[in-house]
């Protein structure tokens, strides 16, 4: 009988030991950086940190990161930086999750204003004007911070900044006998005769929608001046402006025309960037954030990177925005856990990151940072400087509308968009879906 | 050991560990979530009672019954889907040549992730660099549809994807089935002079029905609760075009904020599989298993 019981107790811990082997592999996942694991005491803090900018797709940013936090933990020896990495979609999903069991790193990326917004009604983000108000005063190109406050209260610190210039394949243009549109008519004119010689004019991922709502924020932007879209986004005006209608319209115009790539719908963004990399349509419309593929990016064959160029979108006659106001914003910022166990050192470190990446990641990795830069001596491909001399002509900066609006009504901006762009509904439906979203969220 | 085996302590501690695991990780979730679907929850903040409102509200959402409809015909579509699949079973089973090759080059989709699966498709199915409209331009197609850009084609272009997703998977259920049929009770029906079609319908399907049965609950439910080539191919898109149900609660739930609403759908959608279970089950029920 003893031995029988033996025999029980003993493949009981074996029936225990696999459930708990399973419940543990998850740990793997959290990649861990190199050399963060080695020197811990008891004595050691340990801030945890999650960025999207993993190896594979954002090789120099993580190069950045990574140097970045070893700086930091060779300054501060007892402090250990605990790195995890995912990719954008993924990230923000985890973090999602993460938030709803209250278990936010103590350092993490963020995006400006809608998508800030939850995690600050629940109280997630730490504020962080003691660092705006102290080491970190008047760095920041101005607006960019702001667009992470809410009830002046700020909650992120910007890295990036982008603004969204209309690129062109100017050996496509040359091919085709066609001039740089500075003009709507112009434009047509170029898509116009683009269309007609067999060329796709311009790739567009409107699978993705947000990819569509940049251009008709920039119509709605050239027609009615850049107040127009914020203030019906703000509640101070209404979303059925006959501006807005008319920037709908001019998108069915475009369609109709054949502008955007044939099943722009179906296609994701990447897929998008592909056809203007292989040299398959002639225009894209994108932020920034891409300059290294027109410039650096080896993987690019050199003779497409020389015929890649940009524009300012052109403006439309008769309507009210210039040439110099650009949709964009702030990309990613950096947020503190409000419930971190390691405050402190985390607010220490996410001051210390803005200050390097600001030195840093334009001549590493192409990136425009949100804090100012002196472009005096910087080695830089030439649309570089030309776009950071831009920017410091800009008149305005439109931030982008799903990012303005709360995570519910920029689903429905997002999905009308497409909707508008498939011709599926007309653009009095499309300015009164969003004006009914906006409304009931009053 | 017998003895030890009727102790009631026993079996209990042998139980144990598997039902902790079921109750913390399966009923649990699936409890809170039907108490998350009472409430308006951001999925962050304070959550708020709202008692019923949210399923009032997803009785009313034109959206949501559009995804349920797509979620549907989905379900009958691989339903359906278990004929040709029978077809092939009983085909393989039988004694032909290769059988064995062919059986593995079924089941491949069945080895590859969802995702790689969707990534696949996704490329066949480009509008103007895909291989399918390559194809269609080549045979003279003038202007091939933009199938997954296209609100009409891309629920079926997407349901082609996941019909031959999971054609092994049956395929191999029916062909393991097949197998398991005596050898004797074919040979008795060749004496008797059956030809090959009727071994195989008045014979061979009779005696694997229990089996089918149990392929037609799964196709269903697992049309009903269908997600991954969704959500990586279209996204729901474009216009709803292809959102099915589960797609259509993720979106709710994680791409906007209404964790409330989000838990109402997923409940909803667990309530309306049970239902269809049980009816499934009551349809194909039968008096007694066929024995001979």
């Amino acid at each position: 009988m003893k031995n029988a019981w033996h025999k029980v107790l003993f493949s009981f811990a074996l029936v225990l030991m696999f459930a708990l082997a399973a419940c543990g592999g998850n740990e793997e996942e959290s990649e861990e950086n190199a050399d963060s694991g080695e020197n811990e005491s008891d004595s050691s803090k340990t801030i945890e940190f999650m960025h999207l900018w993993p190896e594979g797709s954002s090789k120099q940013h993580h190069e950045i990161v990574n140097s970045i936090i070893d700086e930091f933990e060779s300054d501060h020896p007892d402090v250990t930086v605990d790195v995890e990495i995912l990719g954008n979609e993924q990230y923000k999903e985890k973090l999602k999750v993460l938030s709803t069991s209250n278990e936010l790193p103590d350092v993490g990326m963020t995006w400006a204003a809608g998508f800030l917004d939850p995690y600050v009604s629940g109280n997630m983000f730490a504020p962080l004007d003691d660092i705006l108000e102290g080491p970190l005063k008047d760095k920041f190109v101005a607006g960019t911070a702001e667009a992470y406050a809410i009830d002046d209260v700020t909650y992120g610190l910007p890295l990036e900044l982008n603004i969204t210039p209309l690129f062109y394949n100017q050996r496509i243009f040359d091919e085709n006998g066609v001039e740089v549109p500075e003009t709507f008519e112009e434009l047509k004119e170029v898509i116009q005769t683009l269309a007609d010689n067999g060329v796709t004019p311009v790739a567009l991922g409107n699978k993705d929608r947000w990819t569509g709502s940049m251009w008709y924020m920039y119509l709605a932007d050239r027609i009615g001046g850049p107040e127009v879209l914020n203030n019906a986004i703000n509640r101070t005006g209404s979303f059925e402006d006959p501006a807005l209608i008319k920037a709908a319209e001019k998108i069915q115009e475009l369609v109709d025309m054949g502008a955007f790539i044939n099943g722009f719908n179906g296609l994701g963004n990447d897929e998008a960037k592909g056809y203007f990399i292989n040299e398959q349509a002639a225009m894209y419309l994108m932020a920034t954030w891409d300059l290294p593929e027109w410039t650096t990016n080896e993987d690019n064959p050199q003779e497409f990177r020389d015929s890649v160029e940009y524009t300012k979108f052109p403006t439309v006659e008769g309507g009210e925005g210039d040439i110099n106001s650009y949709v964009g914003g702030p990309g990613v910022g950096l947020f503190v856990a409000e419930n971190s166990d390691v405050k402190e050192e985390a607010k220490e470190f996410v001051t210390f990151f803005v200050e390097k990446w600001g030195e840093r990641s334009v001549t590493d990795a192409g990136v425009i940072p949100a804090t100012v830069v002196d472009t005096e001596g910087l080695d830089l491909p030439q649309m570089y400087i030309d776009i950071l001399n831009d920017l410091n002509e800009a008149s305005n900066l439109t931030l982008y509308a799903d990012v303005q609006m709360s995570a519910g009504v920029a689903d429905v901006h997002l999905d009308s968009i497409q909707a508008l762009f498939g011709e599926a509904i007309t653009p009095e439906d499309f300015v009164k879906q969003q004006e009914d979203a906006l409304a009931a969220e009053e | 050991m017998n003895k030890v085996m009727s102790n009631k302590a026993v079996i209990a501690l042998y139980v144990l560990p598997a039902f902790i695991l079921i109750v913390a990780l399966i009923y649990g979730p699936i409890l809170i979530t039907g108490y998350y679907g009472l409430m308006d929850w951001d999925g962050i903040g304070e959550m708020t009672f709202v008692g019923l409102e949210n399923y009032s509200q997803l009785i009313q959402d034109g959206q949501f019954w559009q995804s349920a409809k797509h979620s549907f015909l989905l379900a009958f579509f691989s339903t359906l889907s278990l004929v040709p699949y029978l077809a092939i079973s009983l085909i393989l089973a039988g004694k032909i040549k290769g059988s064995d090759l062919l059986r593995k080059i079924y089941l491949i989709p069945m080895l590859l992730s969802s995702v790689a699966i969707a990534q696949l498709w996704v490329k066949i199915y480009d509008p103007n660099n895909g291989m399918l409209n390559s194809f269609l331009t080549m045979v003279g197609v003038e202007n091939p549809p933009s199938w997954l850009a296209d609100t009409n084609l891309v629920l079926y272009a997407i349901f082609v994807a996941i019909l031959w997703q999971y054609a092994g998977f049956y395929i191999i259920i029916y062909y393991a089935a097949l197998k398991g049929i005596p050898e004797t009770l074919v040979e008795a029906a060749k004496i008797d002079g059956a030809n090959p079609i009727q071994i195989a319908y008045k014979i061979k399907v009779p005696l694997i029905s229990g089996v089918i049965k149990v392929t037609v609950v799964l196709a269903i439910v697992g049309s009903l609760k269908y997600f991954d080539l969704i959500y990586v191919m279209t996204g729901g898109g474009p216009n709803g075009a292809s959102e099915v149900i589960a797609s259509y609660m993720y979106k709710k739930a994680f791409d906007t904020f209404d964790f409330g609403y989000g838990s109402a759908i997923a409940f909803f959608l667990l309530i309306i599989t049970l239902v269809v279970t049980w009816i499934t089950r009551k349809l194909t029920a039968s008096e007694d298993e066929v024995q001979y």
